[in-house]
């Protein structure tokens, strides 16, 4: 019997996947642009030459030139930070008030759980897209109200995980022990629910980092986010959008940006994941 | 039928890669033989059983000298052969019936496969043959029983259930492995009369078991297993009452009942008896009248007892007789829904949050499974230094304290960066013992604190609980389904049935003297080593388990 786990438990653990690696790899670059611009390109990226203005992808101009000339490369380099910033921002934003709003549903009793849990189900049945769009008519556009508003409709869920996981937890074995400890309650929701409530939205969270991104670039694309001459994905993306039949290569690079990087966010969560669900068994 | 050997095997080997599970051994069943096999957790004594139906699993490498079933030459079967093998030769039973049978099928539909696949009747008189196997192994209706899926029966029934599928082809030998170690006592006497009513009729049957009281009852030979290799055999009474292997020796010796009380289990540190036992004090815990009601079903029935300092209180029962609900009131971590639960003169309700939070420090727990009883992100330093807070030790002090409190239950510092997932069972209890006795309690309720271990790690944690009521003066509230442990510890025993107390009184008359018919059912079916078998009534092997003098640590 003894034989039987311990052969199990030397197994050797599955390496790195070459997709996990390439993934990782290209997040790594992605941040780098977002953190020092400068390392990667040497323009700038309002840097404008009429003269030079739509020329497809060759010398000096990798990834092409846009409508009043300037390096497209440089501008998806520079581009990175806002793409990043409106996905993570938005996410960290969801993940907090969303962690508040689930333990304080688990926890504060019957009338808090019921208006906290009708309000989610509320957000959750209006389209996404709808609700951020009702959000920025309010405040206006802009990207920081971009953030809220993607920040405001991916919440319910957040708080929904957590409020689940919260309601499992507190009836386990270890919060009981605690319990009967003699700890605070402030302790024990602290110290004992919310890490262990904690650890799976994580791995949520940083596959919902991308949806975030893609989230934030629409609205730019819809020009209600970050607005031109601000080098953003999806703004990028709107601009090159008339010039498509005669220039793809303004539209598709920053297309192309933010596809690789929700995809390489994705592919790297969910490693993630493998990894803490195979150390949780 | 002759009397051949229904399976022989010599000098079986099983590893797993480098792992060698099973070592030289050799046994042989014959027909209307009970042979055991009795070993802990890890001895090889269930790889063994399964290599004789070629079920050892992916990964495993068997050899032998010989392995004949049926007469057969078995070292050559391919698949087909085996599958031949189980099922119309040898039925096999397994402990944990819950998970062994297809929960979405009725039992009656399990059974009537085994039938339908060896086409051991034919196809129309399938049905009638199923119920005709319920009843023979004594499930009480079972027309009814045949259609209900697992999670409608009992354990016992499940159990039996289990057993009829096994026995469906009528095969000629039985194999059951711990076939009764989840159940109640009284249901394992049903169960072990039912093997035993099979082995009479002719059938061979192979016990597994870590429980040698089990195996007195049923086999007519022992082997000792540890460690892969088979250290003792023979005739059960002579293993039972001369032993000559060191670790059968200490494995009787390290079986709690009354014939240990007083004297210690595990043969570590000799058998000092501890400091005579102090005359009982004031009353620390009060229960008068609790009752408790789940979803409209009475779990705990006016139930009322006294605690007092230094003593220890044995609450028995079997599983559903609301014995754990019973803790966790006096632990004030439910409700109740009548009658009061006082700790040192107060209930639960009249305190403020602030005052529950002190009487919570007087009184610890030590639960079955200190597993899920430890915040699984904690390591054992971070668990103390949390116990030891809540008994008001300043922070610089914590390190050394913890240090103090592992080396009172046994263990060393190496284990404080360790999670209690990498220690063993017994260590984990040792760490959840630890822990409780952080804040200076001054009583102790263990909920079934060594049902999950192995008899000489049960006799370790029993001696170190003896030892620290000797050494701090708790009073202990030790709940527990098994007679034998109850018998050991307590002063004083309250029997729980249905939710009710059907008996309170002094451990030595409860157990010599029973008033209630409830009592007597469930002293009469604990399986002992002093009633070998029913029929061979005449060996009285007490004298002999008591605990001799050894040196020999168990490991």
């Amino acid at each position: 019997m003894t034989a039987v786990t311990l052969r199990a438990a030397t197994r050797e653990r599955p390496g790195v996947r070459p997709g996990v690696w390439a993934a990782g790899i290209a997040l790594s670059l992605i941040v780098l642009a977002a953190v020092a611009p400068g390392l990667l390109t040497d323009g700038a990226p309002h840097e404008s030459d009429a003269l030079m203005a739509l020329q497809p992808p060759g010398e000096g101009h990798p990834f092409g030139t846009d409508a009043i000339g300037r390096d497209v490369f440089t501008r998806i380099v520079y581009g990175a930070r806002q793409s990043l910033l409106a996905g993570v921002g938005a996410t960290v934003l969801a993940v907090g008030a969303g962690t508040l709003l689930g333990l304080l549903a688990a926890l504060g009793g019957r009338v808090a759980d019921e208006i906290i849990m009708r309000l989610t189900d509320v957000t959750l049945s209006l389209p996404t897209l709808l609700l951020a769009l009702l959000v920025l008519t309010i405040t206006g556009p802009g990207t920081l109200n971009s953030i809220y508003a993607i920040a405001l409709y991916t919440m319910p869920s957040y708080a929904r995980l957590v409020r689940v996981q919260t309601m499992v937890i507190r009836r386990s074995g270890h919060v009981e022990a605690a319990t009967s400890l003699g700890l605070t309650r402030s302790r024990i929701v602290l110290r004992h629910i919310l890490p262990n409530a904690f650890a799976p939205l994580l791995v949520l969270a940083t596959i919902e980092v991308g949806t975030a991104l893609v989230a934030a670039s629409s609205l730019s694309f819809l020009g209600l986010g970050a607005r031109p001459p601000a080098p953003e994905w999806g703004a990028m993306l709107a601009g090159g959008r008339d010039y498509f039949s005669v220039a793809w290569w303004v539209a598709v690079f920053p297309g192309a940006a933010v596809t690789l990087t929700v995809l390489s966010i994705t592919v790297v969560g969910r490693a993630l994941q493998r990894r803490l669900e195979g150390r949780d068994r | 039928m002759n009397g051949d050997p229904l399976v022989e095997v010599e000098d079986l080997t099983v590893s797993f890669g480098a792992i060698e599970a099973v070592r030289g051994v050799s046994l042989a069943v014959s027909p209307g033989e009970c042979v055991a096999i009795v070993g802990e957790s890890g001895s090889g004594k269930s790889v063994t059983a399964r290599s004789l139906i070629g079920l050892t699993g992916e990964g495993a490498t068997v050899g032998a000298a010989r392995l004949r079933v049926g007469g057969q030459d078995a070292l050559a079967f391919g698949e087909r052969q085996w599958r031949q093998v189980r099922g119309t030769g040898i039925g096999y039973v397994l402990q944990d019936a819950l998970v062994s049978l297809d929960p979405l099928r009725p039992v009656g539909r399990e059974i009537a496969e085994t039938l339908r696949l060896h086409r051991a009747v034919p196809r129309a008189e399938i049905d009638g043959r199923v119920i005709e196997l319920l009843r023979e192994v004594g499930v009480p209706e079972p027309e009814l029983r045949a259609g209900q899926y697992p999670h409608e029966l009992s354990g016992g029934l499940r159990q039996r259930a289990l057993i009829a599928s096994a026995i469906a082809c009528d095969p000629e030998l039985l194999i059951a492995d711990e076939p009764t170690t989840a159940l109640d006592v009284t249901v394992q006497a049903q169960i072990l009369r039912l093997l035993d009513e099979r082995r009479r009729a002719g059938t061979a049957l192979l016990l597994i078991s870590h429980d040698l009281a089990v195996v007195a009852r049923l086999a007519d030979r022992v082997l000792v297993m540890k460690d892969g290799t088979v250290v003792e055999e023979g005739p059960t009474g002579r293993v039972l009452t001369a032993p000559s292997h060191p670790y059968t020796r200490a494995l009787l010796a390290a079986i709690p009942g009354e014939h240990s009380r007083g004297t210690r289990l595990s043969a570590t540190s000799g058998h000092v008896r501890p400091e005579p036992r102090r005359a009982p004090g004031e009353v620390v815990i009060e229960a008068r009248g609790l009752v408790k009601d789940f979803r409209g079903r009475r779990a705990v029935d006016e139930v009322s007892f006294e605690l007092r300092a230094g003593e220890t209180l044995g609450l028995v029962g079997e599983s559903g007789s609301g014995k754990t609900t019973v803790a966790r009131l006096v632990l004030g971590l439910l409700e109740s829904d009548g009658g009061q639960a006082l700790v040192e003169g107060r209930t639960w309700g009249e305190m403020t949050a602030r005052q529950r939070r002190e009487a919570r420090r007087h009184v610890q727990v030590v639960y079955q499974d200190p597993l899920s009883s430890f915040d699984p992100r904690f390591n054992v330093r971070r668990i103390l230094d949390e116990a030891l807070m809540v008994g008001g030790v300043p922070r610089a002090e914590r390190r050394d304290q913890a240090l103090l409190l592992l080396d009172q239950v046994g263990l060393d510092g190496g284990v404080l960066e360790r999670r209690p997932r990498q220690l063993s069972g017994g260590q984990r209890q040792r760490v959840a013992i630890a822990r409780a006795l952080a804040p200076r309690p001054r009583v102790l309720v263990c909920d079934e604190p060594v049902s999950a271990l192995d008899v000489s790690v049960q006799a370790q944690v029993l001696d170190l609980l003896a030892d620290l009521q000797a050494e701090l003066g708790m009073a202990y509230l030790f709940v527990s389904h098994h007679l034998g442990v109850v018998h050991h510890v307590s002063d004083r025993v309250v029997v729980l049935k249905e939710g009710r107390v059907v008996e309170t009184g002094d451990v030595g008359q409860i157990f010599t003297a029973p008033r209630a018919d409830y009592t007597h059912e469930l002293l009469a079916a604990i399986p002992r080593l002093d009633r070998p078998s029913e029929q061979a009534g005449t060996a009285h092997l007490v004298p002999a388990a008591r605990p001799r003098p050894t040196t020999e640590a168990i490991q």
